[in-house]
């Protein structure tokens, strides 16, 4: 904190995209925050990429423009960034920096925390098992998201994915009462009408205040898009493990973040691995992926949904590939349903949530979760078969159980799929109208049920 | 050894990387501590007075004109009793100690012995005073855990007349034995000894594979079984099942010992393991499965130095066991986030780059790890036989195989378990693709199947991958004109093809019985299946019609097959055949 240690210098040597090389400078701590001032007393902050004994690399987050070797000094801090935390934040909008942008009176942080965390020790994590409901059908009873799972979402340029993040923020909720409940929200390089259309809605539906936001706009140096998931996770491990909230943290768009880092990489000639992405690019993301869990003995949980656009859908590209390596499941947004005017467009069937089994079932949803889950994405895949066998054959040479399950594929995308952006389903809601939609079926078809539940539950459809 | 270290000095810090100067008398590979906070690191490289170090912890703060303290020491990892039922990360590390002295979260600086210092283990000894001992040479034996007896022994390097040997509750650091070497000098052996874990530990000599490793997993057992001592590798896209498969054979494998290094992974599956190992039973024993294992977890946010280490760490502690004369399993998920560390350290040093800006010695690294499995005879006077299998999940970005960590691994791995995400999505699981998977070790584990399980055994495994083999090659006829157009006999093969894929390689490993499945089981499983293929294909030669046969209720109870309690085969599967073929008769009777 004391400024007297801070050493000041006035010799920048070269400027190379948003790297500033610094001379005749000794003893810089890798990873410190640097300030540069300019003539006219703005200043710009960076931090120290590598050291040297009379050299220092800075990566400066608002950019160089207008920067002069010549007449701009430089001071180090002595320490890595640091984000002041309160409780105080909640409810409140803060930049790249975690400076505050919404106007509002200033913060007394009650204390301070380095923005990159530390690792969480394995052995002390708790497995999550606690069920979060979303209200939306294709998440809770197919892809049930637990808290402290990291389930992001794959999307596309053009497709609602904003929407769908912001309905989970708005109704996210655990099936016990009496929790305090938070969402922090990172965003990284989106325009103004999507930080707009959030900061909008979550006042619309009072969820701004409980929760804290970052906001990183397209024209905001891309340089800042690194700070920003680890400002936000900073503040949710304050807010989950000293003040006992479960935290619902928001990150979009990852692939502007994974940009900004290709971006220093490209400045710094690093040997780039796939398509120009720098080669620790797996482990940079880990670094925010794992910061999402839950630990023994604590309140509080930190549950994560990046948000990532992938280039031209494909999977296949680095960014969601490494993600879905680190990631517990996808939820993968489809174009066509999009197209097809299907509201929120979950592509079920390659979507996963690889903790579903463990948050389910009796005391947690309802017993009979896990069977109808895996009969309706049984069905539904039987259905989609049904569907394109009808294109190329004909519906006539289908056989009349193929009807029956093609009826339920579209059925099933017009109830269950389909929901309205304000529509907050009940998880026992939502298992009843999968029933219904099951009893399209014959009753012989539901093999991945439990027969008690079959006796139970079961209805044949009359409107066939 | 008298050489003098001087403490050296921080000239840069890149990432984990740091660089120092005036570090004369330390070798490459020594272990250092690195600046003020005295940060664990290794010397990857020496260029005249500069020595690049590799540090194990996040250097945020660690400036140039901080100290470097050599050690004198390379990195080693800790060996005695007490290893078991640990979680380490990648140095060896315990992360239930360093919570309990640090917290939830991994601080800097952070120490702990790898092995209790306090704690005292029964020592009974085995060697007699006055004998004459060498490396490898057991001592005397300390009952770990109720599985496993661990056999302290003469360390390697040292061989002599042992003086004294004593009997009682000791300590890992306290004097067992006292060993008199040749020139007089007199070692005293603890049951705690360290190993340079880049340094394979000497063996006597190696022996080709003779045995498969079982792992209850039908399509490894029966179509591409892994050999104690071999090498396998599981590469697979995100989502596909490499972890599950590699849980799967952690818990169900027949080895003494399973040493699983979760290698840049996920932290909530390190817990999974954690939580759901100590519940496990061993099917042979009946004791907690976690008896026999040691857990390596560096996961993916812990620093990337430290998860280059972790295989070696990891290996050494298997190769300790082995040398005690254990058949061990290593699994490694995922070698590749060994290799993108090894690729982050190559790019800091500014080495040229190879494929995918992997350094070129990728491949030789690669090699010379896999090339520490085997079948060995151990040293010592009673010439244990004794093995390590390494099992490698490799994590091809993009699920292309043709990218160098894979293609590295191919090369020199004898199994090849390639998960398909294809299958993942049709739910069938495990993933492992039939038509592009292989074995080596076929012509040594055929041969034993067939002498110890069942004399059709390779008959019924070849005829098994023809079938599957013939189905794909239909199934394309089919997608171009239609399942009406095949001849009955081959209507019959896909029906049959359908029965393998879906009733015996498809496998649950939720389910409690499904899990696992003995030899036993599997040869009877598929007999009955081969069994309706020939009671079926006869009748058919016979002129019977087809369509009557293929609906028959008898289809479900081959489907259930794999539900049939392991203490009840003989009775119910004989029973099963004899309802295969009377189903089969009467149906075509009737048809008649």
């Amino acid at each position: 904190m004391s400024t007297v240690a801070a050493k000041e210098f006035r010799t920048i040597q070269n400027i190379v995209g948003p790297l500033v090389f610094v001379g005749g400078v000794e003893g810089i701590g890798y990873g410190e925050i640097a300030e540069i001032i300019l003539p006219d007393g703005s200043i710009r902050r960076g931090k120290v990429l590598e050291t040297q004994e009379d050299r220092a690399l800075i990566q400066v987050f608002e950019g160089t423009n207008n920067l002069d070797p010549g007449s701009a000094r430089i001071r180090f801090t002595g320490k890595g960034q640091e984000i002041g935390l309160s409780p105080d934040m909640v409810g409140r909008v803060f930049d790249g920096f975690g400076r505050l942008t919404d106007g509002g009176p200033p913060i007394i942080p009650e204390k301070y925390a380095n923005i990159n965390g530390v690792p969480m020790n394995p052995y002390a994590r708790d497995f999550p098992n606690e069920f979060i409901q979303t209200g939306i059908s294709t998440i809770d009873v197919l892809n049930p998201l637990v808290r402290g799972q990291k389930l992001p979402v794959f999307s596309g340029s053009g497709m609602p994915h904003n929407n769908l993040a912001a309905q989970i923020a708005r109704q996210a909720a655990t099936k016990k009462s009496g929790e305090k409940f938070g969402v922090v929200f990172a965003a990284m390089g989106i325009t103004f009408e999507e930080s707009n259309f959030f900061i909008e809605d979550f006042k619309r539906t009072g969820a701004l205040e409980r929760s804290v936001m970052f906001i990183n706009l397209a024209d905001d140096p891309a340089i800042e898009r690194i700070s920003i998931p680890r400002l936000a996770l900073t503040t949710a491990e304050y807010l989950a493990y000293e003040l006992g909230m479960h935290i619902l943290v928001i990150l979009t768009d990852m692939t502007n973040y994974c940009e900004a880092l290709r971006e220093i990489s490209a400045a710094r000639k690093e040997v780039p691995s796939r398509r120009g992405y720098p080669g620790y690019l797996y482990t940079d993301l880990a670094t925010i992926y794992e910061r999402a869990g839950r630990l023994k003995g604590k309140d509080g949980s930190i549950t994560q949904i990046p948000i990532l656009t992938m280039p031209e859908d494909d999977k296949t590209h680095p960014v969601p590939d490494l993600t879905g390596y680190i990631t517990e499941g996808q939820i993968i947004l489809g174009r066509s349903f999009h197209a097809e005017g299907i509201y929120p467009p979950v592509d079920v069937l390659p979507s996963l949530s690889r903790l579903k089994d463990k948050g389910i079932g009796q005391g947690k949803t309802r017993a009979d979760h896990a069977g109808v889950m895996n009969q309706l994405y049984a069905a539904y895949a039987r259905g989609k078969n049904s569907q394109e066998l009808a294109v190329v054959l004909g519906e006539s040479a289908l056989t009349p159980l193929d009807l029956r399950y093609m009826e339920f594929a579209r059925r099933f995308e017009a109830q269950f799929i389909t929901q309205n952006y304000n529509e907050n389903r009940e998880i026992e809601d939502n298992l009843d109208l999968g029933w219904r939609l099951l009893g399209v079926l014959p009753r012989a078809e539901l093999k991945r049920i439990r027969p008690e539940f079959v006796e139970k539950y079961y209805v044949e459809a009359t409107d066939l | 050894m008298a050489t003098e270290r001087s403490t050296g000095t921080i000239i840069k810090v890149s990432g984990p990387l740091v660089v120092a100067r005036g570090l004369s008398g330390s070798r490459m590979f020594e272990m250092v501590k690195v600046g003020e906070l005295g940060l664990f690191g290794e010397i990857i490289e020496i260029r005249g007075d500069q020595y690049s170090i590799q540090v194990y912890e996040e250097t945020e703060d660690i400036a140039p004109g901080q100290p470097v303290v050599p050690t004198g020491v390379p990195l080693s990892a800790e060996l005695g009793p007490g290893l078991l039922q640990s979680i380490y990360d990648g140095v060896q590390r315990p992360l239930d100690k360093l919570m309990a002295r640090y917290g939830e979260f991994i601080v800097r600086g952070a120490e702990a012995p790898a092995l209790d210092r306090e704690k005292k283990w029964s020592f009974t000894p085995v060697a007699k005073e006055g004998e004459q001992v060498t490396g490898g040479d057991i001592l005397g034996t300390v009952p770990e855990t109720d599985l496993i007896l661990h056999k302290v022994m003469v360390p390697p390097t040292i061989a002599g007349t042992l003086k004294s040997i004593k009997s009682g509750d000791f300590t890992v650091e306290e004097v067992v034995a006292v060993i008199e070497a040749e020139d007089g000098t007199s070692h005293d052996i603890t049951m705690l000894q360290g190993w340079p874990v880049r340094i394979p530990r000497p063996i006597a000599h190696k022996l080709p594979p003779t045995k498969p490793l079982l792992t209850g997993q039908r399509i490894i057992d029966t179509l591409f079984p892994a050999a104690k001592g071999g090498t396998a590798c599981i590469p697979g896209p995100f989502g596909s099942g490499k972890t599950v498969v590699q849980h799967q054979i952690a818990k169900w494998a027949d080895a003494d010992i399973v040493i699983f290094i979760g290698c840049g992974e996920r932290g909530n599956e390190m817990t999974d393991v954690l939580l759901e190992f100590p519940e496990l039973t061993d099917p042979k024993t009946g004791r907690p499965i976690m008896e026999r294992t040691v857990l390596v977890a560096n996961t993916s946010n812990m620093p990337v130095a430290a998860r280059e280490a972790s295989v070696f760490t990891g290996i050494t502690m298997a190769e300790y066991y082995r040398d005690q004369g254990y058949s061990v399993a290593l699994m490694g998920d995922s070698t590749s986030r060994w290799a993108e560390a090894m690729r982050e350290m190559s790019g800091r040093l500014e080495e040229m780059p190879g494929d995918e800006g992997y350094p070129a010695y990728l491949a030789s690294r690669l090699a010379a790890f896999y090339e520490r499995a085997g079948l060995v005879v151990s040293l010592g006077k009673d010439k244990r036989e004794s093995s390590v299998t390494i099992i490698g999940a490799v994590s091809p970005s993009g699920g292309d195989l043709s990218e160098p960590v894979t293609q590295s691994t191919l090369r020199v791995t004898k199994v090849f378990w390639g998960l398909d995400d294809q299958l993942a999505f049709q739910r069938h699981f495990p993933a492992i693709n039939w038509l592009t998977s292989y074995s080596l070790y076929l012509d040594v584990t055929d041969p034993w199947y067939d002498e110890n399980i069942d004399p059709n055994w390779s008959k019924h495994r070849r005829q098994t991958m023809v079938i599957l083999k013939k189905e794909a090659d239909l199934q394309e006829l089919v997608r171009l004109v239609g399942m009406d157009s095949l001849s009955p006999s081959d209507r019959l093969l896909m029906e049959v093809a359908r029965l393998i894929r879906e009733d015996f390689l498809n496998q649950s490993a939720f389910d409690d019985i499904d899990t696992f499945t003995s030899l036993k089981k599997q040869a009877l499983m598929l007999d009955a299946i081969l069994h309706f293929n020939t009671v079926t294909t006869q009748k058919l030669e016979d002129g019977y019609d087809l369509s009557s046969m293929l609906e028959l209720p008898v289809m479900e109870d081959i489907s259930r097959a794999k539900l049939t309690p392991e203490n009840e085969l003989d009775s119910r599967f004989a029973e099963l055949k004899d309802k295969i073929t009377k189903a089969i008769n009467d149906a075509a009777a009737k048809a008649q």
